[in-house]
């Protein structure tokens, strides 16, 4: 009972590990020289696997130079335990680590020891890990153990049945893998035939790679894996149904499960009415359970920044529109009554300088005198009143793109491309056209009006330019708001920053060495974010070649990448089925949010930051309020994957584009209303989602063969959407 | 059935004997049975492993279809090499072959003869990546790419959900879904709706309204399904109002022409049958207003002149022969004698406007006959009040646009005596015009100079305003109101010239430099700036309609210099002068179908028969 109450405070420091364990032998020593303390471990582990190799002299180097003079000799019988001790010693909240230590009896030693010694290229901190699967109990009847818990669960009341039949997947797995750790292939592999099939639908992917896994040697290095044992599977229990099943295991003296749930499960009890199956299955299907309600206390300041105060001339001629890239205009002393939305600060809004922003340049404030003057023509979206489609169809891309994204102002358009190029689409009659080369401009009089305009070079002017420096498929693009950069991230496991005025490449940034999936800039500039394969999401900024920010805490990878519109908070999707949502100040977690059933491909926040919609492979949009942490609604109608989410510029309706050719309009401001959050919804996190997919569905438009991969509301209220033509 | 699929997925490893083989092929003979099971276990973990993988990199790559570098990307995260060159144009690249109690796929490798290679022509370049822009919703829901919508692919649960909550957005589906099959010129709901809003705006009362249903024909991508309705609205409109003397809806018919001409986007060659005769209506018909005396009709002439003009240098082919056949029609009917002074105004207006070659081989000769008949009307006694009007105007039509011509083709010491002599009755007019455009011209030359101009728009045209509405805000305004683009330069407001005989006007001078561009789909509509100007009329005095004017001079002339003129007159038509006899019913010798059967009977001619083309 202790230990399941203590689980909480250990998970936070169980997560911090996640990215080190990933690294391979080679990346391992050159990370050891550093002082962080998650290095520290590393560092042990690299000694230990030193001085099993009998490389004294290396020992003692590597020792003199990390400072680590008065290590205290070790027994070569627990060399194993004693990474881990000094990795828990370390880091000093590894408490989880240090639990494991118990579990390495004497008799498992044997077990533990040569799989270390056999793979040079293996971290020991796995094979800890995996010892913690070392098993006392017979394993022929693991069946027994398995389906007596399955009986009894089946027999109690049914208020009760749905909570524990939560236990079902993390039990199987562990007992799964518990088998295959202490080679008892034969009956892991009928144990899973066995039971497999009594699982929920949505952990089938996992299943499949379960079901690959037989062998003792496979469960090094592959992350699933690690994933399940480094993170305790979350269940969200009433206590009544905890008491009862206590009470039937202690009863049972069923040890073996009981060590499960104990080892490798967090229970979070609650007071209270059990959930009904529904309510269990909206939030489940992550890889690592629901979300802790601790996880989402945290406060969020969601509320939009204050606008800063620009003065717009009052005539609405069109006159900016020739102006557009001119000195800036003199100002008027009267206002724009759309500029000045409230002046009042909202309390729910982040203070100004929570994180520093770049300073309005002079073309910025044209920009946003531009967008007000655009914003007093939107046209007012609704039910009635849906806005036209108008779609960027690409074609001949041989099903080489993999990512598009507008401006703004929707004045230009850049596509991915699988074959490496990024290419950039000027959708105005505006051409693109380069700056002239250094020898020209300096032949320019600067002294001119027009001297912006005389620096381009008309002679490059085309409808299309073409990036060249990714090495790998570009899987991300974003433009900057100012419409001066671009970024793309990439397969080669680089950001480049590219310059829109010369057409090349700036920065490559390096950090992330696997692929990265997605990238997006600030909505105020200069600070982008990125994740990707390596689970870790980076802050950066342009004018840093090293991240500011990692955040790390998924299980899987991160497929898509969304700044929050204050630019406080960054949302990451990840194929681990969860969302969580990053304090940009502190690298902290402050949300994370369970529920999809599969990899997130998209999210979209709502232009007053409060809500958050997100979509992945399994079709459905799932809606999020972002204050109080909680799922407010589903949108169900897609047949597949959704790669484009987006709400209209004042939030009325939301637009989603899927593979399966369609774009869906839902009616936002409905399916916000229709929540009523109480208190006691807040407090325990139970969500009741009316099903109202249907009625909340405006308008299915259908393309020939053309999956929808992005979405983009122009400043007046049009849908862009962009997509290539596929022609099977 | 899911049951069976799922214990298979746990158990599928890779048959020892495929080991065996690969051993084989790899020179390695007599495997053990334990290393091969053991292989095959080690192997199938691998291939799932990275095939779940390239399932990620697929998903990632947003496509449906796994495809090989899908398989090389996760070899690549392993740090393996991936397989370089493994691309194959079949499907599946094994082949299948038994024997000896043994079963084996092997990827075929045929010898490649490389001189066949050589040989071979290169295949086609692939085509480059290109963007394509399709409104969906609202007007364009038929178009590529989401035209064809089969029945079935809609679901059943949105067509009830919407059906209930009746969204239009359904019932245009289904619809579209009937029409289809029936032909590829029936338009959608929206289309309807749109042409509906369109061609009301365009001939509705609201002059802001027409503005943007014009800028809208003018620049929008997805007309071209509605092309035919939109000619066969403008030809029937003006066969209509030629005959009920309907200046304005004529003059906003010949507006819509004008914007649809300026869209890039349509195809107008196949309508030009439609629409180049009502054109013709307008620019040669006998009678365009109910009051010939007062109503500015010569303004709906000029504007469907330049109109033709515009449409003869656009789409004149050596096979349609338009310009040719225009001008034969032009001169045919000028040259008759009893020819109306209107429909006289009228040929020579649209021959001019073809360019200062026609005017030189055609309208010059003609000078000294057309200046006797002039002088005829002028100094006769007893000629209508229409008839003298008409000859006026004729006579400035012909100095206007002579003067700048003559001055070019003629040496320059202009004297009245030579110039009686060469062109009769018309000389000393002549002579002094051409005086001045010699000055002007190197006044122009000077102020180019001068001011620097800026040119955005690649070929500004002024559209005609009708008096309409905004009839009270024409006479006096002042030069500021109208809204010029920072690229035009407002010169002077000037009394009215001498070429105009008319009663006095405000003449506003708008010089402009026109790069000549033959993409267009700048218009300057004159009018809506000047309705939305927030400065009204101060003047009181004129009751009746103001029309204003646009004339436009060739400042250079030949088109060698990128400098033109627009002359922007506003004139108040002389209601005094309305004792004059009403010109009605009986005058339709020129009907618009009178003008269609002539050009139709035209075209039927063989295009050998059109011996004389003035370029």
């Amino acid at each position: 009972m202790a230990a399941v109450q203590d689980g909480g405070s250990e998970l936070e420091g169980e997560k911090e590990p996640k990215p080190e364990l990933m690294n391979d032998g080679s990346t391992a020593p050159a990370a050891a020289p550093s002082s962080r303390p998650e290095d520290q471990q590393t560092l042990l582990a690299v000694l230990q696997f030193l001085k099993r190799n009998k490389l004294i002299e290396s020992v003692d180097a590597l020792r003199r130079e990390a400072g680590l003079a008065d290590e205290p000799e070790e027994a070569p019988g627990s060399e194993a335990a004693g990474g881990a001790g000094g990795a828990a010693a370390g880091s000093g909240e590894l408490g989880d680590a240090g639990a494991l230590l118990s579990r390495v009896s004497g008799g498992s030693q044997s077990a533990a020891a040569p799989a270390p010694a056999k793979g040079g290229d293996d971290q020991p901190d796995v094979s800890v890990v995996l010892s913690a699967y070392s098993q006392q109990g017979d394993p022929s009847l693991y069946q027994v153990y398995y389906s007596g818990l399955k009986k009894f669960i089946e027999s109690v009341l049914d208020c009760h049945r749905a909570e524990l039949s939560q236990l079902f997947y993390p039990l199987f797995v562990h007992m799964y893998l518990e088998l295959v750790y202490n080679n008892h292939e034969s009956e892991a592999k009928s144990f899973f035939e066995k039971f497999n099939g009594d699982q929920e639908c949505y952990y089938q992917d996992d299943l499949r790679v379960l079901s690959g896994l037989t062998k003792k040697e496979h469960m090094k290095g592959n992350e699933t894996l690690l994933d399940f044992r480094t993170s305790r599977f979350v269940l969200r229990i009433s206590r009544d149904s905890y008491q009862l099943l206590k009470r039937h295991l202690q009863e049972r003296q069923n040890n073996q499960i009981w060590n499960i749930i104990q080892e490798h499960l967090y229970i979070d009890i609650f007071d209270g009415m059990p959930r009904s199956k529904s309510q269990i299955d909206s939030m489940s299907g992550s890889l690592a359970g629901e979300a802790k309600r601790e996880d989402n206390k945290t406060k969020v300041y969601y509320g939009l920044l204050k606008e800063p105060e620009i003065e717009v001339p009052l005539d609405d001629e069109d006159e900016e529109a020739e102006n557009e890239e001119g000195k800036p205009k003199k100002k008027k002393p009267k206002k724009d009554s759309m500029g000045s939305k409230s002046k009042k600060q909202d309390p729910n809004a982040p203070q100004q300088n929570r994180i520093p922003l770049p300073e309005l340049k002079d073309s910025d404030k044209l920009d946003k005198i531009m967008y007000m003057k655009e914003a007093t023509k939107r046209i007012r979206l609704g039910p009635e009143s849906l806005p036209s489609i108008c779609f960027y169809t690409f074609l001949n891309a041989y099903q080489g793109l993999t990512a598009v994204d507008f401006t703004d102002d929707s004045s230009l358009l850049a596509g991915g491309f699988a074959d490496s190029t990024v290419r950039v689409w000027s959708v105005t009659p505006k051409k693109l056209r380069k700056v002239k080369s250094a020898a020209d401009l300096g032949m320019i009089d600067k002294e001119s009006d027009d001297v912006l305009e005389r620096i381009m070079d008309e002679k490059t002017a085309s409808e299309c330019k073409i990036l060249y420096g990714h090495s790998g498929p570009v899987y991300g693009v974003s433009f900057s708001p100012d419409r001066n950069y671009l970024l793309s991230s990439s397969e080669d496991g680089t950001i480049r920053l590219w310059s829109l005025q010369t057409f090349t490449c700036l920065v490559a940034y390096k950090g992330h060495n696997y692929p990265v999936w997605d990238t997006q800039f600030s909505p105020y500039g200069y600070y982008f974010v990125s994740g990707g394969h390596d689970r870790v999401a980076r802050l950066w900024a342009t004018d840093h070649y090293q991240p500011l920010r990692m955040f790390a805490g998924h299980l899987a990878d991160i497929t898509c990448t969304r700044f929050h519109p204050n630019s406080n908070y960054v949302a990451t999707g990840s194929a681990d089925r969860t969302i969580r949502l990053w304090d940009v100040l502190n690298g902290h977690c402050v949300r994370v949010l369970t529920g999809h059933k599969g990899p997130i491909h998209t999210l979209a926040f709502s232009p007053n930051g409060k809500y958050l919609a997100s979509g992945s492979t399994d079709g459905r949009v799932l809606l999020w309020d972002i204050g109080h942490g909680l799922m407010i609604g589903e949108l169900k109608g897609h047949t597949d994957t959704i790669y484009a989410l987006r709400f209209s510029r004042d939030g009325e309706i939301l637009a989603s584009g899927s593979m399966d050719n369609t774009v869906r309009l839902w009616d936002a401001i409905r399916a916000f209303d229709d929540v009523e959050t109480d208190d006691f919804t807040a407090a325990t996190g139970h969500v009741h989602l009316p099903d109202n997919s249907q009625e909340l569905l405006l308008g299915t438009y259908l393309s020939k063969s053309t999956p929808v991969i992005h979405l983009h509301f122009t400043r007046r209220n049009l849908l862009l959407s962009a997509g290539a033509y596929n022609s099977q | 059935m899911a049951e069976e699929r799922r214990q298979k997925q746990c158990s599928v490893v890779l048959p020892s004997e495929s080991m065996k083989a690969m051993a084989e092929s790899m020179g390695v003979g007599q495997l053990q049975e334990d290393s091969c099971v053991a292989l095959s276990e080690e192997v199938s973990y691998r291939i799932k492993e990275i095939a779940q993988d390239a399932l990620k990199f697929m998903h990632h790559g947003k496509r449906r279809k796994l495809t090989t570098s899908d398989i090389d990307y996760p070899l690549k995260l392993k740090n393996v090499e991936p397989l370089y060159g493994f691309q194959s144009q079949d499907f599946i690249p094994f082949r299948f072959a038994s024997g000896g109690g043994r079963e084996l796929h092997f990827y075929e490798e045929k010898e490649v003869d490389l001189s066949d290679i050589i040989s071979t022509p290169l295949p086609r370049v692939p085509l480059d990546v290109s963007l394509k822009a399709t409104k969906e919703q609202q007007k364009a829901e038929s178009t590529e790419p989401l035209k064809a919508v089969k029945p079935g692919q809609e679901e059943d649960g949105s067509i009830q959900g919407k059906g209930q909550s009746g969204t239009s957005a359904e019932v245009k589906g289904k619809e579209k879904l009937r029409m289809k099959p029936r032909s590829t010129h029936e338009l959608s709901v929206e289309q309807q709706l749109y042409y509906k809003e369109i061609t009301e705006a365009c001939v509705g009362s609201c002059e802001a309204k027409r503005a943007e249903a014009l800028q809208s024909i003018a620049t929008d991508p997805g007309l071209y399904q509605m092309l035919p309705r939109f000619s066969t609205f403008i030809s029937e409109g003006v066969r209509v109002n030629v005959v009920q003397n309907n200046l304005a809806l004529l003059i906003y018919l010949m507006r819509m022409m004008k914007a649809l001409m300026d869209n890039p986007t349509l195809y107008l060659e196949k309508y030009l049958h439609e629409l180049l005769p009502a054109v013709v209506t307008c620019i040669v018909s006998k009678q365009l207003c109910l009051r010939p005396d007062v109503d500015n009709h010569w303004a709906l002439r000029d504007f469907a002149a330049r109109l033709m003009a515009q449409s003869c240098k656009t789409f004149s082919t050596t096979t349609n022969n338009i310009q040719s056949r225009i001008t034969k029609t032009f001169t045919k009917s000028w040259l008759d004698d009893r020819t109306q002074w209107t429909t006289r105004y009228g040929c020579i207006a649209g021959l001019s406007e073809l360019g200062p070659d026609v005017i030189k081989t055609l309208i010059i000769p003609r000078l000294t006959v057309e200046g006797v008949r002039i002088k005829a009307v002028m100094e006769g006694l007893v000629v209508s009040n229409i008839d003298k009007i008409g000859a006026d105007h004729v006579q400035s039509l012909l100095l206007k646009h002579c003067a700048s011509v003559i001055a070019k083709i003629r040496p320059a010491p202009d004297v009245v005596d030579q110039y009686r002599t060469d062109y009769g009755y018309l000389g000393p007019m002549l002579c002094s015009h051409v005086v001045k455009a010699r000055t002007q011209a190197a006044l122009q030359a000077q102020t180019v100079n001068r001011t620097t101009l800026t040119i955005t728009q690649p070929r500004p045209s002024l559209s005609v305003s009708q008096s309409g509405g905004v009839g009270s805000s024409g006479g006096s305004r002042t030069p500021s109101i109208i809204k010029v683009p920072s690229s035009l330069t407002l010169m002077s407001t000037r009394p009215a010239t001498p070429t105009q005989p008319s009663p006095p006007a405000t003449k506003y001078i708008v010089m402009a430099t026109s790069a000549g561009a033959a993409s267009t789909q700048q218009v300057i509509t004159l009018s809506s700036s000047q309705s939305s100007s927030p400065v009204t009329s101060t003047v009181t005095s004129v009751s009746t309609p103001l029309q204003p004017l646009v004339k436009l001079e060739s400042g250079g002339g030949a088109g060698s210099r990128p400098m033109q003129k627009y002359i922007v007159v506003s004139l108040p038509s002389s209601s005094s002068s309305s004792s004059s006899l009403e010109h009605k019913g009986g005058a339709t010798a020129t009907s618009p179908i009178a003008i269609e059967t002539t050009v139709k009977s035209e075209r039927s001619e063989s295009p050998a028969t059109h011996t004389h083309s003035p370029h």
